[in-house]
């Protein structure tokens, strides 16, 4: 089907599909701590509209619970929780600078081309109008997988992990309308205590090595 | 016959309405900035006491240097000339694509920076070294937003691709978003406008167009300025163009004319608004910040161009 005869939800979710893949590019690239959380949480909103605007368009209204999810953890609670601990942990002005940011970019481009070529058999199999998405979502994926590469600051890590998270669940939306609730829910909460288990951390490190360079962790002390 | 005649018509409205944009802006600004401001059309006074004034030339001065404003200029108006405004199908229009377009900003750009260069003082190099930074930065952006655009709606040529989003019913393209956001950044950048020059700044560190054109006075000065003046208009017409088409004339009747010639007007009154509220709102960047700004310019076009592929084309 052309895509000019789509309806205009479905040309909408495409359109905030892109979109989402745009902020990912946009965590890549940000380097302070604070505005790559909000970043994030941007992710996470438009993530919800596409959820809803899916369950809407397809009748399928457990995919609103989905969406519920989405927003409670990934646009309020995530980003709160690690805000909070930026804060606690002073370190809320810091910069990280990342080396050879244009490299990274591009990248990040080919990337999303090699995700391309990955996912066009597989788009074969769907026959949902969205199934082009699949590409998209396996870039966010592997952005986020990027991003976990090139940062050495442990919150940004942690950002770049739940941001692969959200690849995942946004390619079960599009490609299958969701997983099983059982399964949806059971990553929900491991990714809740997978952010609590992270601020734990943070606070080893820190303790431990005096920062949250994870760079540090490379050296060993006992010499001096 | 006709169509020659209007599309003289239509450029000449562009050189006249030119001041006008950029005193609207600067007035808008003014009143955002709780200042008394003079009126939108103080650049029409201020061109005509500079046309009427006579020209200081510098010793060193090179012929470049007396011929760039002439070259500037009227490479603008061409580019201006090409830019469906009111109506599209005018000839002018139809002998020259966007490319072209590009390329007559180019010149216009090359003959600058040569004057600003040609008599030797420090400041004038400076503005030019960085005028071409900016554009060869700029101008890979702008080209990749193009071509996004180009592969929907199977043209080059602007009066046609305007056509062709006039004649669909509304469509939303993931790749125009990203090309509009792209584009919207390179006009900025392009025109010298808040993040990337102040166009308000004389005899700072941190001018671009001011510093290439200080050493210009008299009826080259206006020319220089006019040149500028033109370059905001013609962006803001082809930002319009392509992004909100609607209530362009389609053919050459005269009330379609009247209702373009209206529409064309309320959408630079509209950008002229949010443009003077985006230069309140923000701070000019440091100069060495500029690759990052167009680096997001490019990487949005270029998601636009990816994005294009991976979700319109079945």
């Amino acid at each position: 089907m052309n895509y000019a005869q789509l309806p205009l939800a479905e040309q909408l979710i495409l359109t905030l599909a892109a979109m989402i893949l745009f902020t990912s590019f946009l965590l890549l690239a940000q380097t302070r701590i604070v505005s790559l959380i909000h970043t994030f949480a941007w992710q996470g909103v438009l993530l919800f509209l596409t959820t809803c605007l899916m369950a809407q368009s397809s009748g399928r209204y457990h995919l609103y619970i989905s969406a519920g999810l989405t927003l409670a953890l990934k646009v309020f609670f995530i980003p709160w929780q690690l805000r909070r601990l930026v804060i606690r942990l002073n370190i809320r002005r810091d910069i990280e600078n990342v080396g050879g940011s244009s490299m990274i970019m591009i990248a990040g481009g080919a990337l999303v081309i090699f995700s391309y070529y990955v996912a066009l058999p597989i788009r074969e199999l769907s026959e949902l109008a969205t199934r082009n998405t699949i590409a998209i979502s396996l870039a966010v994926i592997l952005l986020g997988m990027l991003m976990l590469i090139t940062r050495r600051k442990a919150v940004s890590q942690v950002v770049g992990f739940m941001s692969m998270e959200n690849g995942l669940f946004f390619a079960a939306v599009v490609s299958t309308y969701g997983m099983p609730m059982v399964v949806e829910l059971g990553i929900a909460f491991d990714v809740l205590v997978a952010v609590i288990l992270f601020g734990i951390f943070f606070f080893q490190i820190k303790a431990g090595i005096g920062s949250l360079d994870v760079d540090h962790l490379n050296r060993l002390h006992e010499v001096d | 016959m006709n169509g020659w005649i209007l599309a003289i018509a239509q450029t000449i409205l562009l050189l006249l309405c030119a001041p006008l944009m950029t005193g609207w802006v600067r007035w808008v600004k003014c009143k955002l900035q709780s200042r008394q401001g003079a009126p939108p059309w103080q650049p029409y006074r201020d061109l005509f006491k500079l046309f009427k004034k006579e020209v200081v030339l510098a010793e060193s001065a090179s012929p470049i240097f007396r011929v760039a404003p002439y070259i500037v200029f009227s490479a603008t108006v061409l580019a201006g000339s090409i830019v469906p405004m009111v109506a599209i199908g005018l000839p002018t229009s139809a002998i020259a694509d966007v490319i072209v377009l590009v390329g007559f900003f180019a010149l216009g750009r090359f003959f600058l920076a040569l004057a600003g260069m040609d008599v030797g003082t420090a400041f004038g190099g400076m503005g030019s070294s960085r005028e071409m930074t900016i554009a060869s930065l700029a101008e890979p952006a702008m080209l990749m937003g193009i071509f996004t655009m180009a592969m929907t709606v199977h043209s080059t040529n602007l009066a046609s691709m305007t056509r062709y989003l006039l004649e669909q019913p509304l469509q939303l393209y993931p790749s125009f978003v990203f090309s509009a956001m792209g584009l919207l950044l390179v006009a900025v950048a392009e025109t010298g406008r808040i993040p990337i020059d102040n166009p308000a700044t004389h005899l700072e560190l941190t001018m671009v167009h001011e510093a290439m054109i200080l050493e210009y006075t008299g009826r080259h000065l206006a020319l220089m300025e006019w040149g500028a003046m033109l370059k905001l208009m013609i962006y803001g017409i082809l930002l319009g163009d392509l992004f909100l088409p609607w209530g362009i004339a389609d053919n050459l009747a005269p009330v379609a004319l009247l209702i373009g010639l209206v529409s064309v007007f309320l959408k630079l009154f509209l950008l002229g608004i949010s443009l003077a509220i985006m230069e309140t709102g923000l701070a000019k960047m440091r100069f060495f910040r500029t690759p990052q700004y167009l680096g997001l310019a490019f990487i949005l076009c270029l998601l636009g161009m990816l994005s294009h592929v991976i979700l319109e084309i079945n």
